[in-house]
C-alpha cells in the first residue's frame, strides 16, 4: 500500500513562525510538498477552508475518537498557567489551549513538536510570566512538560521534537515522510527526542567560516567576514543542526549572513549565559567551547592556530570584503 | 435580537474570538478579542539590550523581520547611530522581502479560498474560483507556493534565512552584498515578476502601479478579465459580490513611513483624518486598558507597563486599544497608500465615504506589492561596492529609543528604555494591537469592530461569508496584536 499520513496542526503559544517556514518546503511549497508524499493536511489553522463550528466539530470528532488521523503537530508551548491554561483559549470553544492539546495527543499514533516552543517551552518560557508555558515533553531540559515523563503516543514512541526557532522546512516534511513510511524508531531520536538525521550534526559543520575558525581569525563586529565564535555570541560548535550541510532559502544560513548561531534547536535555548550576540568569556576565553573537546587542547590549539594565521585571513576576518585575495597556484 | 460567537477563525495569524450582535439581519455591534497570551514584553525586561533582537523578532513568525528592524531602529535611536547607506539599502531590501511575500500570501492563502465555498456555487465565476483557489487543492496557491519559494532565495542572499534572522543590527546589516549576489537578486525579482504579471496580474507591475481612480481600476479589469490572471478574477468577484462597499472601517489612516533612509520613503509617514493628511505625531499616543485583560492606568507606550489581569472586569481580550488622540486608526497598506496619495486608493477611499473596505484593502496590498517588486529591482542596483554596510554601535548605560516602521500589515513601533545596560521597559504596538483593538474607556471600538457593524447576517449560517471576507480583508495578525 502506498505510504499516506494524515495530520492534525495546531497552533498553542507560538509565533507561527514555523508553519511559515514549512511553507517553504522543497523547490515547489508545502503543499506540492505533501501531495507527492501522499501526507494530507487534516486541518491547518493557516491553510484549511474550514473554521468556526465547523473546525471545532472536527477536533472535537478527532478527540473523541471518531475521526481517526495519523499525526498531531503542535506548533507553540502549551501554556498552562492561568485558571487552567486561560493564557490560551481556543477561540469559540471555551477551553484552553492545553486541554486540547492533551486530549488530541492521547489519540494520535505520533505527536510532533515542531518547533523549540512546543518541545521545550521555548521564548515563552520564562519565570517573569505567569504563563506557565511548557512543551509537550519537556520544560527545557527537564523530562515531563505537559505529557509527563513516561508518555507514549498510540504507536508507542515519546514526542518526536524537530526543535529549532524556527525549524528547517526539511526537518519538518522529513520527518512526516518518515512516519508516512514507518521507519520511525526511537532510537531515531536523540536525547532530546529530536529526529537524529538532522540533530546529529552540529550547526558547525559545513560552515563557510570554517578558515577562519581553523586559524581563530574572528569577527570584531556585525558584518564581519571572521569567524563569530570568540565574540559575537556563535553557538554553532555546540548546537544541534545541520544548517550549514542542508542550508536554508536557497543556499544560506545564519553564520553564513553573519550573525550567531544562537543554537536554536536546544532546550534552554531562549536563556544564554550573557547576551545572545556576545560571547562570554572568563581570561579572555570563550566560555562555550564545543563541548567534546578538552579545554586545554583546545586553548593550546587555538594559541597556536593563531601564531599560523595568515596574514589575509587576519585581515578579512574583520572586513566585510575580501581585502586581501588568496594566493593560488597558477 | 441575537448573539453570535465566532471562533476559530483559520487562515488568520493567530487567535481571534468575535461576538457578534446581530438585528433584522444585520449585526449590529462586534467585539474582537485575541483570546492569547505570551509576555513578550514582559519577557525582554531585565534582559541585555541587545537580546531584543533576538526576542521581540520572535513575536511574530510572519513579520519577524518588521519586527527586528523595529527593535533594532529603537536600539540605534538609544544608541545614538545611523547605518551607513548600503546598510540601509539591504535592511529595506529585507523587509521589501518580507512585505511583498506576506501580500501575496495572503491573498493566495488566506484571503481568496473563502469564495470557493459552496455557498456561491450559483455564481458564474465559482467553477474558475475553486480550480484556482480551494483551500490545499487550489492551483494557485501551489504555482505561488513555487514563486514565494524561489522568490524568499533572495531573503537567503540578503539575510541568511526567514523567518528569524539577525541581518537587521543597530549599526546596520550583517552581510555585505558581492556583485555576484547582486546578480543573482536582479534574477530572482526576475522570475519573480515574470509569475506576478503572469499569474497574478495578467499585464506588466508599471501598468498595476499606475492605475489612476476607480473607473480606470473597472476599465483595467474588464480589458484584462479573460486573462485568466487572478487580480481580474477578484475584480469580477468583487463587483458581483459588492465587496467594494462591503467592511468599512473608520475613516482616520496612519503610517509611520516606510523604505526611507537614504532616499525619501517610499511610502511616506502621516496620519489621515477627517478627509485630510497631516504630518505624523504619536505625541497622543495611548494604550487604552479599559476592556484589556491588563492592569494599570492608559499610557503612552513609551511610559507604558504591561501587568496581565485575567480576572479583570469588563475585559474582553488580551490586545490592548491603541488610540491617537483618543482615535482608532486603520493601519496596512491601505493607510499606506492613502498617506503616500496613490490615485487609485484616494479614488477607492473617496467612493466609500473616505473608508476602506474588502475590495480596497485587498486592491492595496496588490498594489502595492507591484510598487514594491520595481522598488527592489532598483535598490539593489544601488549599492555602493565597497562602502560599508555595518558600523560599530555599542549600547550606552542608560538611553531611550523608539523604533517606527511599517510592516506588511501596518504600523509598528517598539519603545525601549535601558538601564545599566539591560531592558528597563519595552512596549510595542503592533499592526494588529490597532486593526483589532478592542473598546476603549469611551466604548468606541476599534477598526475591525467598527468594519463589522452594519454586515449583513443570514442569521442560520454558522460564519457568515460577509464576515469571513471582512476578517480576513485586514490581513490581522493576533499574535503581533497582543504579544
Amino acid at each position: 500500500m502506498k505510504p499516506s499520513l494524515s495530520v492534525l496542526w495546531i497552533q498553542a503559544g507560538g509565533c507561527g513562525g514555523c508553519t511559515l517556514s514549512a511553507l517553504g518546503a522543497g523547490t515547489g511549497g508545502l503543499t506540492e510538498t505533501l501531495d507527492r508524499a501522499n501526507i494530507r493536511l487534516l486541518w491547518h489553522p493557516s491553510f484549511s477552508a474550514s473554521d468556526g463550528g465547523q473546525a471545532l466539530r472536527l477536533l472535537e470528532r478527532c478527540a473523541s475518537g471518531d475521526q481517526p488521523f495519523d499525526v498531531l503537530c503542535v506548533e507553540g508551548a502549551v501554556l498552562t498557567g492561568g485558571d487552567g491554561g486561560s493564557f490560551q483559549i481556543l477561540a469559540g470553544s471555551g477551553r484552553s489551549m492545553a486541554c486540547w492539546v492533551r486530549e488530541l495527543a492521547q489519540v494520535a499514533r505520533y505527536v510532533v513538536a515542531v518547533g523549540t516552543c512546543a518541545a521545550y517551552g521555548g521564548m515563552a518560557l520564562s519565570p517573569l510570566v505567569p504563563t506557565k508555558a511548557m512543551g509537550l515533553h519537556y520544560r527545557d531540559e527537564e523530562p515531563g512538560g505537559l505529557l509527563g515523563v513516561d508518555w507514549r503516543s498510540s504507536a508507542g514512541l515519546p514526542v518526536i521534537n524537530v526543535s529549532g526557532c524556527p525549524p528547517h522546512p526539511g526537518w519538518i516534511v522529513e520527518t512526516l515522510m518518515g512516519l508516512a513510511h514507518d521507519v520511525f524508531q526511537e532510537g531515531d531520536l536523540d536525547s532530546f527526542g529530536r529526529p537524529r538525521f538532522w540533530a546529529d550534526h552540529l550547526v558547525h559543520h559545513g560552515c563557510v567560516r570554517n578558515e577562519y575558525y581553523e586559524f581563530k581569525a574572528s569577527a570584531a563586529q556585525p558584518s564581519h567576514l571572521g569567524c563569530l565564535l570568540e565574540n559575537l555570541g556563535c553557538k554553532g560548535t555546540q548546537a544541534p543542526g545541520d544548517c550549514n550541510l542542508r542550508l536554508w532559502n536557497g543556499g544560506w544560513s545564519c553564520p553564513n549572513a553573519g550573525y550567531a548561531c544562537i543554537n536554536c534547536t536546544s532546550p534552554r535555548f531562549q536563556d544564554p549565559a550573557g547576551a545572545f550576540l556576545e560571547t562570554p568569556k572568563v581570561a579572555g576565553i570563550p566560555v562555550g567551547l564545543p563541548v567534546d573537546m578538552p579545554k586545554a587542547w583546545y586553548v593550546a590549539l587555538s594559541m597556536l592556530s593563531k601564531s599560523a594565521t595568515p596574514d589575509r585571513v587576519r585581515k578579512n576576518a574583520c572586513e566585510d570584503h575580501v581585502v586581501v585575495p588568496p594566493l593560488t597556484t597558477p | 435580537m441575537t448573539e453570535l460567537s465566532l471562533g476559530p477563525f483559520s487562515r488568520v495569524e493567530g487567535d481571534l474570538e468575535l461576538r457578534l450582535t446581530c438585528e433584522g439581519g444585520r449585526v449590529v455591534a462586534a467585539e474582537a478579542a485575541t483570546p492569547l497570551y505570551r509576555g513578550i514584553e514582559q519577557i525582554l525586561e531585565g534582559r541585555p539590550a541587545q537580546d531584543a533582537l533576538v526576542i521581540a523578532a520572535r513575536l511574530c513568525g510572519s513579520c519577524s523581520v518588521s519586527q527586528s528592524m523595529a527593535a533594532a531602529k529603537a536600539l540605534g535611536m538609544a544608541i545614538g547611530t545611523r547605518p551607513p547607506a548600503n546598510g540601509m539599502i539591504a535592511a529595506n531590501l529585507i523587509l521589501a522581502c518580507e512585505t511583498a511575500a506576506d501580500h501575496l500570501t495572503h491573498f493566495y492563502l488566506s484571503f481568496m479560498p473563502d469564495f470557493a465555498d459552496p455557498a456561491y456555487s450559483c455564481r458564474p465565476w465559482y467553477a474558475l474560483a475553486v480550480r484556482r483557489f480551494q483551500a490545499q487543492t487550489g492551483v494557485a496557491a501551489r504555482e505561488m507556493e513555487k514563486a514565494r519559494v524561489a522568490f524568499l532565495h533572495a531573503m537567503g542572499i540578503l539575510a541568511g534565512r526567514w523567518p528569524h534572522n539577525l541581518a537587521i543590527q543597530p549599526g546596520g546589516t550583517t552581510k555585505s552584498i558581492d556583485l555576484g549576489e547582486r546578480m543573482r537578486l536582479l534574477a530572482v525579482l526576475a522570475d519573480f515578476r515574470r509569475f506576478l504579471e503572469t499569474a497574478l496580474y495578467g499585464d506588466t507591475l508599471e501598468a498595476v502601479a499606475g492605475l489612476s481612480s476607480v473607473a480606470d481600476l473597472t476599465r483595467w479589469a474588464d480589458a484584462h478579465g479573460a486573462d485568466g490572471a487572478d487580480l481580474p478574477l477578484f475584480l469580477e468577484i468583487a463587483q458581483d459580490l459588492g465587496l467594494a462597499s462591503l467592511g468599512r472601517g473608520p475613516d482616520r489612516f496612519l503610517s509611520v513611513g516606510a523604505f526611507g533612509g537614504v532616499e525619501d520613503p517610499l511610502f511616506p509617514a502621516g496620519i489621515w483624518r477627517m478627509g485630510a493628511g497631516n504630518a505624523l505625531d504619536l505625541a497622543d499616543l495611548r494604550e487604552d486598558l479599559s476592556h484589556t485583560w491588563m492592569s494599570g492606568p492608559n499610557l503612552h507606550p513609551r511610559d507604558g507597563t504591561t501587568l496581565p489581569d485575567a480576572d479583570k472586569p469588563g475585559g474582553y481580550s488580551w490586545c490592548k486599544a491603541v488610540r491617537l488622540s483618543g482615535d482608532s486608526m486603520e493601519v496596512g497598506a491601505f493607510a499606506r497608500q492613502m498617506i503616500a496619495g496613490h490615485p487609485l486608493i484616494r479614488s477607492m477611499a473617496a467612493a466609500q465615504g473616505g473608508r476602506a473596505t474588502v475590495a480596497g484593502r485587498v486592491v492595496a496590498r496588490l498594489l502595492e506589492l507591484a510598487i514594491l517588486v520595481s522598488a527592489m529591482e532598483r535598490w539593489v542596483r544601488s549599492f555602493a561596492a565597497s562602502e560599508p554596510y555595518c558600523l560599530p554601535a555599542p549600547v550606552p548605560e542608560r538611553a531611550e529609543g523608539c523604533g517606527l516602521v511599517e510592516a506588511a500589515r501596518g504600523s509598528l513601533g517598539h519603545w525601549l528604555a535601558v538601564e545599566g545596560g539591560r531592558i528597563r521597559r519595552y512596549q510595542i504596538v503592533a499592526p494588529g494591537t490597532w486593526n483589532c483593538s478592542p473598546r476603549d474607556s469611551s466604548c468606541r471600538p476599534g477598526p475591525l469592530e467598527e468594519a463589522l457593524v452594519g454586515t449583513p447576517v443570514d442569521e442560520g449560517e454558522a460564519m457568515p461569508l460577509p464576515v469571513r471576507h471582512i476578517v480576513r480583508s485586514f490581513n490581522l495578525c493576533l499574535r503581533c496584536a497582543a504579544q
